[in-house]
């Protein structure tokens, strides 16, 4: 917990200027389909940029991330479809839903640890995923609900914003992905941020120093449903479709694979993460059904003989200034 | 409409599902008490005994009781192989910590579920019954399978049991579960009795697939269930205690068919999703676990 000097976080301040206008530069060079895929990739890095605040930060690692993903989904899909509310009303539901979700599954299962919370976690979101089915008469269930042309553009202080223009959804989702950094890059720095990387390292020790540990872990489950929720948000408000899959344990796996793979605990990794993973199982699936192979070898490759992923390796080799 | 030979009906039909559950289960159990990992890969286990009893019996000419036969030493023979494989290969270089492993074993459930997509194929296929005898009750016959199944899940339980409780090999299985730096210190290889225990766990839930495939048919998806359902035995029936998860499997291997009677089959999953992590939570034990070790 030693203060770092100005310059690391001036160089790292430029990294994260160089990424964005890399992004932003690249949708002028991109061909249509991989426009699109890039738009998906941004919006789940956020997702996997919730995911890391709970697990690379504070050293919790959940298994039912999805659950935060699919709140937000949901909400704002079926609040803009049933109720017929605008977009912005929409996100900010999906958002405060997540958040609240993730107040009352951290009251209970915060009580646990390690591999209980694990288990915990895959528990509720199973119970939320069998709810999307359950609620069928809503939801429609795997078939799913496309949202209605009147939830496709919205107006903003004047300006009315065209949800169905590709170039639109790619400068939203890179502006959520944004904002969804400068969170964790301001939570990082923060004390609770200092805090969450204690307990991470030793909760007892952390305890002991007087930090309410409990009260840390929430604050961090909050952060973290809150943004996987506004990704999910995001994923139903801009492609205009929600399921049940998108709640499914898949996605809390992949948000964890997007995590490990880049580095947890680094605020680009889990972005570089996403990139990467989103790829490589688009291509693998052009060659096989059973692409959800490279998903597991991944995986287990990344546990024993990577597991600090990329940015973390590279930030403990080399490079100790990266965010 | 007389109600009883419909329980009747159905407490058969919750006996098989129980004596199934048990064998997976139990196998489950035995891997966190021991070793304290989590195996989520366990449910592929049990799907990969399925698929090869039927790779087996479609390789093997005569009659289907041979095929059976064979498949029922032979499958869970292999299954045990792969597990202890994963063991060598995964399970120890993370040197068992409970976390990593957890990762691992998903990673090790898309491995095997995807494997079997790519050489088994999507479809379900059946397996045939080794024989077609009918047991006449007053009101219908039934299967006589069904009924080899429950006797013959009780009776590797007991030979289980037996093994445990009575030999030294049991002994040996009991000292390191209950401390392993001490088992080390009197000369057990704990390792060893790791990887027997994980290849033993795994041909339990493979014994189970095999018993039952000719009820069910064999798909590359069919190890979910089994993996959530053992999951729920194992933590109502206290982590690890394998008494806890025998009694906990009867109890839900009988409840669950009548429970999707009464009420929408999703329904009863999500509330016993539910009550099963709110008892991981307040009562991490088990409700049946017995105090003493």
């Amino acid at each position: 917990m030693k203060h770092r000097p100005a310059p690391p976080d001036l160089k790292a301040a430029a990294l994260f200027v160089a990424v964005i206008a890399a992004l932003f530069a690249l949708q002028f060079v991109l061909p249509e389909y991989h426009r699109l895929s890039v738009t998906r990739i941004m919006v789940l890095a956020v997702f996997a940029t919730g995911y890391n605040i709970l697990f690379g930060y504070t050293g919790l690692l959940s298994l039912g991330h999805a659950m935060f993903f699919g709140a937000g989904l949901y909400t704002a899909g079926l609040c803009a479809y049933h109720l017929g509310w605008g977009v912005p009303a929409a996100f900010a539901g999906g958002v405060v839903a997540g958040a609240l979700l993730a107040l009352l599954v951290g009251c209970v299962a915060l009580r646990t640890t390690g591999v209980s919370f694990m288990i915990v976690t895959l528990m509720f979101a199973q119970v939320a995923y069998l709810a999307t089915l359950y609620f069928t008469a809503y939801t429609r269930g795997d078939e799913g609900l496309v949202l209605p042309q009147a939830a496709r553009s919205f107006e903003w202080f004047g300006a009315s914003v065209d949800l169905t223009d590709p170039a639109t959804r790619y400068n939203l989702s890179l502006l959520l992905l944004v904002i969804a950094l400068a969170a964790v890059w301001g939570v990082a720095r923060s004390r609770t941020g200092r805090a969450m990387v204690a307990i991470r390292e030793n909760e007892p020790r952390a305890r002991m120093l007087g930090y309410n540990t409990f009260a840390v872990k929430l604050q961090a489950l909050i952060i973290s449903g809150a943004l996987s929720a506004a990704a999910g948000a995001a994923y139903a408000l801009l492609f205009a479709y929600i399921g049940s899959s998108f709640a499914a344990i898949q996605y809390s796996i992949d948000a964890l694979l997007y995590t490990l793979l880049g580095g947890p605990g680094s605020v680009l990794g889990p972005v570089l993460g996403a990139f990467l993973m989103f790829y490589l199982v688009d291509v693998a699936s052009q060659y096989t059904s059973a692409y959800l192979l490279v998903t597991g070898v991944a995986l287990i490759l990344l546990v024993l003989y990577f597991p600090r992923g990329i940015l973390g390796t590279v930030k403990h080799r080399w490079l100790p200034w990266l965010p | 409409m007389n109600f009883a030979p419909f329980l009747f009906l159905a407490s058969l039909e919750g006996l098989v599902q129980a004596a199934v559950l048990c064998l997976t289960a139990v196998g489950l159990s035995l891997v966190f008490g021991v070793m304290r990992v989590v195996n989520v890969a366990h449910g592929e286990f049990f799907m990969l005994g399925a698929v090869l009893a039927w790779w087996l019996a479609s390789l093997t000419p005569g009659h289907a009781a041979f095929g059976f036969a064979l498949a029922l030493v032979i499958a869970p023979a292999l299954v045990g192989a792969v597990a202890l494989a994963a063991d060598r290969l995964i399970l120890k270089r993370l040197d068992y910590r409970p976390e990593a492993t957890i990762v691992a074993t998903i990673g090790l459930l898309y491995v095997i579920q995807q494997t079997a997509l790519l050489t088994f194929g999507p479809d379900a296929r059946p397996v045939e019954a080794p024989f077609y005898f009918r047991v006449q009750f007053p009101w219908f016959g039934y299967s006589g399978h069904k009924l080899l199944v429950v006797a013959a899940a009780a009776a590797v339980l007991l030979a289980a049991w037996y093994v445990i409780a009575k030999t030294r090999i049991g002994l040996v299985m009991r000292a390191t579960r209950f401390d392993r730096d001490t088992a080390r210190a009197f000369g057990i290889n704990v390792h060893r009795v790791y990887a027997a225990v994980f290849a033993v766990g795994a041909m339990f839930a493979a014994v189970g697939a095999v018993l039952v495939v000719p009820v069910r048919q064999a798909h590359y998806l069919m190890g979910l269930d089994p993996l959530l359902l053992s999951f729920i035995v194992v933590i109502i029936g206290g982590l690890g205690s394998i008494r806890g998860t025998v009694v906990a499997a009867i109890l839900i291997g009988f409840s669950d068919g009548l429970i999707s009677v009464f009420f929408s089959p999703t329904l009863a999953k999500m509330a016993s999703t539910l009550l099963v992590a709110l008892v991981l939570v307040f009562k991490p034990q088990g409700l049946f676990a017995v105090q003493s070790r």
